[in-house]
């Protein structure tokens, strides 16, 4: 007569964190460090690769990890506002030639393309995608997705900005340390600043949008000029990684704009969770260096980005990161019921 | 003239292509970016069966178009189901899967001129000066045939009238009685098979090549923006315009700036019309 | 001593398709009225509210407030110029605390300009507000997240949220729906204050007996038409309205 006696799994918060929840109740040095441990630690990471990988193929990697980290952070605060994105390479593209072209025809040094090309390209990219910001979010993917493949077409046709061979022997970096440590200083700055600013009054009128945008409107918000507002920021972001990455291959071509650009950093964000902007950085250091080591594989990269997209979604929708997170702040057990 | 019936062929190539994806996105309100990844899969299909298993064309045509329908029923039922409500992932998991298919397509090798699907009336006539292939008409004539069978099916059919009934209100369907859910799965098997039958019309005017996947969806996103996403009426027009566009420039000045035509209706529709021609303008606020 | 009209609606029409949800139906509205608008379900009260507030875009017609018209301008326009609107299905963000959903009409164009809050300010200012709604400051109310309260709270919350906008017109549609006896007792008066101290008030509802007790004029829609404007008594007492929610009495 002994029935099945049956689980279920409990999840508590560690003591820890409830003390710790907010600034004002810390107490010891224990719940300090508790709380700056997983800030400093990947700030320490960060800061120390470059160092300690040194120049060469491996210093690449971090390069590109941080070009795209930087593009799957722009993505991330598109989705903070209810806006998804399936064209990051626009950004990165118009980035890229506007720093390429500034370089040249103007002969523009890169201490100069490289803003110009970050504001300049936010600008062309917002007012690009303008137009489709009163209409239902489906439109806002859909012209994302074929503008950059538009223009890819247009530059290899009309053979302009170079054409299918590129715009050739642009300025480099002054040294490669230069170039790894400005990319990783913007990413730690779009990590950091971005989660601040989602908890900031201005962030929480863009969670509102997300979630709700006729409320939002209702309480006096016009709300597409904060969307635009978010476009225009996430572009810079996305442009500054075009324009550093025209700097540092010292070329620029049509594969700026190619999908590659939208669909890594678009893995590496489901991969790590979107929402927190740390799992699109944890995201993209896992897939970048994979990706470098699976060179041999070619195009077929892009459908195992894809087939790992696809998986994360359906496996674990929160992403690594949220997983992480989780295990950090609680611990489980089984109790019978 | 030889311009009005190469303008005939491309508006209407346009049409069927992006009738399939406007379709599915209309009833299902999923946006199926992976629409050019099925016209590319039924081609490559269809030779596999031919060329390599030795079914007749018929019969293998036939299949692919079943597998895809099914491929495009389980997509739904699969992964979109799961994913229902969490409009992020349903467009990010749509265009995954396109390239998934794509790419792998890509790595087997299927492209080139080896791949060619035969067409169904060999032969041309000569109509005032020029000489046009049977293929062309043929196209033209199933086109016209598709859209008007299109009509009834979903006018009179139960199955199509359910198909109007989700995407004009999904909830009072739903309470009488239709499976929305089934209903939704159907759509976009219905769609993807759609794309099959217009691949299977259009490729054999040339040889396949995997980038096709992607420049069928540009033309598909490009007529739906143009003409307005939902709207039948405005797709034809879109098509038309498009179609002719191209191939007006292409005569008179050059091939390659096709593509300039579609980025300049984009963008020209972007900044006088975004909802598109005949789109009904769904500003955010009117989702009441 | 004739108050200025704030809100004048002429000949509204608004149409969907074969349905005519509003027709014809024009009206002035005092500063410092309590106005009911009443009708049965259908009858075209929320289109009304939407089609004032800017949701909706008429057909034919035209409104003013305060002179000016607004009869074309989106919704974030007409909530600046100081009309506040409740929403029938309680519409709050679930996942941030109670209080935070209060940050957005206190970051609007209006509130900053009025005087509202400095940076860092506005937390405050809205724990202050929840306070006067039933939101004890001292306890772990206002932090919850708003998904998790129960459905009396949030319509306070969505009421607090109207407020939180300094409206000069505040539109509620069917706040009561939904609420206990003693949560519609503790808020009704609250009401009225807002209404004493000057604000004007447009008020959808089924709970009629409340309803009558503080409206000073009530308009009864049946069918998106007009077809009583006046006080409470006489509205109810014309025998349309009374045909229109109880139906004509069959012969025998």
């Amino acid at each position: 007569m002994a029935e099945a006696i049956k689980y279920r799994k409990e999840r508590i918060d560690r003591g820890i964190k409830a003390r710790s929840d907010t600034i004002y109740m810390l107490s010891s040095h224990r719940e300090l460090l508790y709380l700056l441990l997983p800030r400093i630690l990947p700030i320490s990471f960060l800061l120390f690769i470059p160092l300690w990988v040194g120049g060469g193929y491996w210093g690449k990697v971090i390069f590109y990890s941080c070009t795209f980290a930087l593009l799957a952070l722009s993505w991330d605060l598109l989705a903070s506002v209810g806006l998804i994105s399936l064209g990051q390479a626009l950004f990165f593209g118009v980035g890229s030639y506007v720093a390429g072209g500034f370089n040249y025809y103007l002969k523009w040094p890169l201490f100069l393309t490289i803003p110009v090309a970050t504001l300049g390209g936010a600008l062309i990219c917002t007012l690009l995608l303008i137009p489709v910001l009163r209409l239902r979010g489906v439109y806002f993917s859909m012209v994302t997705l074929i503008l950059p493949l538009l223009f890819d077409h247009l530059i290899e046709t009309l053979e302009i900005l170079g054409g299918t061979h590129g715009l050739l022997s642009l300025s480099p970096f002054p040294n490669h340390w230069l170039a790894d440590y400005i990319a990783i200083g913007a990413v730690i700055l779009c990590l950091f600043g971005f989660r601040r600013l989602l908890h900031e009054d201005f962030g929480f009128v863009l969670r509102g949008i997300r979630e709700d945008d006729r409320v939002v409107m209702a309480g006096g918000i016009n709300i597409y000029w904060y969307k635009a507002q978010t476009i225009f920021l996430a572009a810079a972001v996305g442009c500054f990684a075009g324009a550093l990455m025209t700097h540092y291959y010292q070329f620029v071509g049509r594969s700026a704009f190619a999908l590659d650009n939208t669909i890594l950093p678009l893995a590496g964000v489901v991969l790590g969770g979107s929402g927190n902007f740390a799992g699109s950085v944890l995201g993209t250091f896992i897939l970048v260096p994979l990706s470098e080591a699976l060179r041999a594989l070619g195009g077929l990269r892009m459908a195992l980005y894809s087939l790992i997209l696809i998986t994360a979604l359906a496996i674990l929708p929160e992403g690594l990161f949220h997983y992480f997170e989780r295990k950090y702040h609680q611990f489980e057990r089984l109790v019978s019921v | 003239m030889e311009l009005f019936i190469y303008g005939i062929t491309n508006s209407v190539t346009l049409a069927l292509i992006a009738l399939g994806f406007s379709l599915t996105f209309g009833i299902s309100g999923v946006a199926n970016f992976a629409h050019g990844a099925f016209y590319l899969l039924g081609g490559i299909l269809t030779w596999v069966f031919m060329n390599q298993i030795g079914i007749p064309y018929f019969l293998s045509a036939l299949i692919s178009i079943g597998i895809v329908g099914l491929f495009g029923f389980f997509l739904y039922w699969g992964l979109m189901l799961r994913l229902r409500g969490l409009a992020v992932n349903e467009v990010i998991a749509t265009l995954a899967t396109a390239i998934v298919i794509i790419e792998v397509l890509r790595y087997l090798g299927f492209s080139g001129f080896t791949y060619v699907l035969p067409e169904f009336i060999k032969g041309s006539v000569q109509i005032g000066k020029s000489w046009v292939d049977y293929q062309r008409i043929f196209l033209v004539g199933i086109g016209i045939g598709l859209i008007i069978f299109l009509y009834f099916f979903t006018h009179k059919t139960k199955i199509g009238l359910s198909f109007r009934a989700i995407s004009q209100n999904e909830r009072t369907a739903i309470s009488l009685g239709i499976d929305s859910d089934w209903t939704a799965a159907l759509s976009l098997s219905f769609g993807s098979a759609l794309s099959v039958v217009a691949g299977l019309v259009i490729l054999p005017l040339g040889s396949i090549d995997t980038q096709i996947g992607y420049d069928i969806l540009i033309s598909a996103l490009a007529v739906g923006i143009v003409g307005g996403l939902e709207s039948v009426p405005g797709i034809l027009v879109a098509s038309i315009i498009l179609g002719f566009g191209q191939i007006v420039v292409a005569t008179f000045f050059r091939a390659q700036w096709q593509t300039v035509v579609t980025l300049a209706a984009i963008v020209i529709i972007l900044a006088v019309k975004p909802s598109g021609i005949f789109g009904k303008y769904k500003e955010l606020e009117e989702r009441v | 001593m004739p108050e200025e009209v704030i809100l004048r609606v002429e000949n509204l029409t608004k149409r969907f398709g074969g349905v005519v949800a509003v027709d014809q139906v024009s009206f002035e509205l005092r500063r410092g009225e309590f106005l009911g608008l009443i009708g049965p379900n259908g009858s075209g009260k929320t289109t009304l509210i939407n089609l004032i507030t800017g949701f909706v875009k008429p057909t034919s017609g035209r409104i003013y407030y305060l002179n000016r018209d607004i009869t074309h301008k989106p919704p974030y326009h007409i909530a600046c110029l100081g009309v506040a609107r409740s929403f029938q299905m309680v519409r709050a963000f679930h996942k941030i605390p109670a209080f935070k959903n209060l940050i957005v009409p206190l970051y609007s164009p209006r509130v900053r300009k009025l005087g509202g809050g400095k940076y860092g300010e506005r937390d405050d200012m809205a724990i202050d507000l929840l306070d006067d709604f039933g939101f004890e400051r001292d306890s772990f109310v206002p932090y919850k997240p708003a998904g998790s309260l129960p459905h009396g709270y949030l319509k306070r919350l969505d009421l607090a949220r109207c407020m939180a906008l300094r409206p000069d017109l505040l539109i509620l549609d069917e706040l009561f729906s939904g609420m206990t006896m003693s949560e519609v007792a503790a808020t009704l008066p609250l009401i009225e204050k807002f209404n004493r101290e000057g604000l004007t008030i447009i008020m959808v509802e089924h709970r009629l007996k409340e309803l009558f007790r503080v409206a000073h004029r009530v308009i009864v829609l049946n069918f998106g038409k007009k077809i009583a404007d006046g006080p409470p008594k006489e509205a109810m007492a014309q025998e349309e309205v009374q045909r229109a929610y109880l139906g004509t009495e069959s012969e025998g």
